[in-house]
């Protein structure tokens, strides 16, 4: 045999169908980017009029559009984190209970009981939390406030409905609770297995090896998962607008009837009988809760993706 | 409390210095009792109010924790005793999560069925109805075409990215879209409301316009990312030896997709597909935004306000008229109804996974 060998490389044939068909996911792939700029860009244009809006424009007495977000900003980020300090330990908890110490059979029901919870829409949430757990919480509020009224956070006078910040957290609570145990669930699963069984192998307790094996493996996890859990309690709507009865301050204290409303709250809220500056107001104010969920949700990517092996996170 | 530290008898070397295997049982079990002796003197003496159940089984469970350790303690030494008190946590926070899940189911059920079983409330909507009566048709109508326009729009889209993704995705474009597909995850639903409002009114000049198709959009924001997500995992389980049979054979890379990728994985994208739709079917404030709400029945996706069911949950329960409980029944037996539609979505999901799925025998 001659061993002449073709100069060019040989290319497949270029079909019809694998261009468009290839050209076609492309422009799908790149629709998703074009609609989150355009998200960004559409927010940006329809709320630069209340940057420049007279105090006249906004409800209450806020000199200028900062002064009108602050208040909103504030209460966001003071309910998501008190439901983030509720969720976290709870979640972790629970992720153990499926990934270590419930029967192996049972585990993966137990899983989806836990991810019914994320299904159950957010208004229903919101019509229980104003039916069944306000009511239910409120004499607690009231002997809390009796006795350890001298503490700021539990500062009176009590609220007569419990429609107040705390019960709007334990809400967000729920609501995010699936979300991190799901993640903290497949991380923990993913602990190497050899780790676990040198370390019981070694005479450790369930819970040292847990503590020495499956939670430094999964600390990055548990980070990210409380992120992306921050992210969506930061954004939720109807509970907080259905459950809490505002009033647009700075307060910390949890249990009066005076609460900082959300962004996303005002928003629903007020956005059906908004007219002229007032839509461009709110809109800006979503502009703002856009930027906040955005840089949360960025930065717990970035962490997970340091560790690509947790490809169950999303 | 006493009958219970009664450890066993030291006979075996093997058993020594451990509590017998049924003492958290024991222990949980009395320490319930005890609290609810405590309870049961508490209201004798007190008189009034009745039997607190609640109470009696969350302090009971602390008491619990505090015996089982301080018992473990003394016979097991620290180690045992903290990796009881752990195991005794871990499922109290499983059993704390399900609370919230029973409470709200069983409250929503209760009720909401009178309102639901009411012959009007799936033929009927509230047009002109005052106080009692009438129904969700409007509502049930309204969802079904906005979140099933949403379903049309997003399913090729998220498809199309997830092939994109698992199969041409090389480099820089790629990296971005799987990046920010995530970061869409977490986008909060009103702001998807948001710019849909922000661009239709813009596109149609309308300062104050609600129609059912920006729902829609709003919605599909919501649901693309998820679609992309579920679909690209599916379709990556799909072995690699499939794919490199079939361009063997010479078939053209669209046709393998078409023909093998897709086929294979088909049950796993359907059923992320009607999860996705079960996570945007509840979504309440986009649709408040952008769709508004209405009494009255509208066909048309395009011109007029249009009713959802979230929607009419919520402003059933947000405009209550003179006759406040007909509207409270209303906003239940409709958050019964969306339940109902999310659990059979998600059941039939998971069936479908489970019937459908190939058996790829190892």
């Amino acid at each position: 045999m001659t061993t002449t060998v073709a100069r060019d490389t040989i290319r497949a044939p270029q079909r019809a169908g694998d261009r468009v068909f290839s050209t076609a996911t492309v422009v799908a792939g790149s629709l998703i980017l074009a609609v989150l700029a355009a998200v960004a860009a559409f927010l940006l244009l329809q709320s630069l009029p209340a940057f420049v809006a007279t105090p006249a424009d906004f409800n209450g007495d806020a000199a200028n559009f900062w002064a009108y977000v602050w208040p909103l900003a504030f209460g966001t980020l003071w309910s998501a984190l008190l439901a983030l300090l509720i969720a976290i330990p709870l979640a972790i908890g629970i992720a153990l209970f499926i990934s270590h110490y419930a029967p192996r059979k049972l585990a993966q029901g137990l899983g989806y009981i836990i991810d019914l919870l994320a299904a159950v829409p957010s208004v229903v949430f919101g019509l229980w939390g104003i039916g069944v757990l306000a009511p239910l919480l409120q004499p607690f509020y009231t002997s809390l406030v009796e006795w350890f009224g001298w503490i700021p956070l539990f500062a009176g006078p009590v609220s007569g409905t419990g429609r107040t910040i705390l019960t709007v957290s334990i809400v967000l609570a729920v609501m995010v609770l699936p979300i991190i145990t799901a993640i903290c669930r497949e991380i923990f699963l993913q602990t190497p297995v050899l780790y676990e069984e040198a370390s019981l192998a070694l005479g450790a307790t369930r819970w040292e090896m847990i503590a020495m094996a499956v939670l430094p493996f999964g600390r990055s996890g548990i980070i990210s998962a409380s992120m992306l859990g921050l992210g969506r309690a930061l954004g939720e709507t109807m509970a907080v607008a259905m459950v809490l009865s505002p009033s647009p301050q700075v307060i910390f204290a949890l249990l009066t009837s005076q609460n900082p409303t959300t962004i996303a709250a005002n928003i629903a809220l007020n956005f059906p009988e908004a007219h002229g500056t007032g839509v461009n107001i709110l809109l800006a104010t979503g502009l703002v809760l856009f930027v906040i969920t955005l840089a949360v949700n960025m930065v717990a990517r970035v962490i997970i993706n340091r560790r690509k092996a947790f490809s169950g996170a999303n | 409390m006493s009958t219970t530290t009664v450890a066993a008898p030291l006979t075996n070397s093997l058993t020594a210095g451990k509590l017998p295997r049924y003492s958290a049982v024991v222990v949980l079990l009395a320490s319930w009792l005890v609290t609810a002796a405590v309870f049961l003197i508490v209201q004798l003496s007190g008189g009034g109010t009745s039997f607190n159940v609640a109470g009696t089984l969350f302090f009971g469970t602390v008491l619990y924790c505090i015996a089982i350790y301080l018992l473990s303690y003394f016979v097991e030494g620290v180690r045992k005793a903290k990796d009881r008190l752990v195991t005794a946590l871990v499922t109290a926070a499983f059993v704390i999560a399900l609370l919230p899940l029973i409470s709200l189911v069983a409250t929503t059920v209760i009720n909401g069925l009178p309102a639901f079983l009411t012959p009007t409330f799936f033929t009927s909507s509230q047009r002109n109805v005052v106080g009692a009566g009438g129904g969700a048709l409007h509502a049930v109508i309204g969802t079904l075409f906005i979140t099933g326009l949403a379903t049309v729009i997003s399913v090729p889209i998220g498809l199309l990215s997830a092939i994109y993704l698992t199969e041409y995705g090389r480099g820089r474009l790629a990296r971005a879209i799987t990046f920010f597909v995530d970061v869409m995850t977490g986008i909060p639903s009103i702001v998807a409301g948001l710019f849909a409002f922000a661009l239709f009114s813009l596109l149609f000049n309308d300062p104050g316009i609600r129609f059912g198709f920006g729902g829609a959009i709003s919605l599909s924001v919501l649901m693309i990312p998820v679609v992309v997500r579920s679909s690209e995992e599916m379709l990556k389980l799909v072995p690699n030896e499939l794919r490199e049979a079939a361009y063997a054979l010479g078939v053209p890379k669209w046709l393998t997709i078409l023909k093998v990728v897709l086929p294979t994985s088909l049950a796993g994208i359907v059923t992320g597909i009607m999860i996705s739709i079960s996570r945007v079917i509840g979504e309440t404030a986009p649709l408040l935004i952008i769709s508004g709400f209405t009494a009255s029945m509208n066909y048309n996706l395009f011109s007029e306000r249009m009713m959802t069911l979230p929607v009419f949950v919520y402003t059933q329960y947000a405009n209550q008229g003179t006759d406040t409980q007909a509207y409270l029944d209303r906003a239940w037996a409709g958050a019964l109804t969306l339940i109902l539609i999310v659990m059979l979505l998600n059941a039939l999901a998971r069936l479908i996974a489970k019937l459908f799925s190939p058996k790829l025998g190892r």
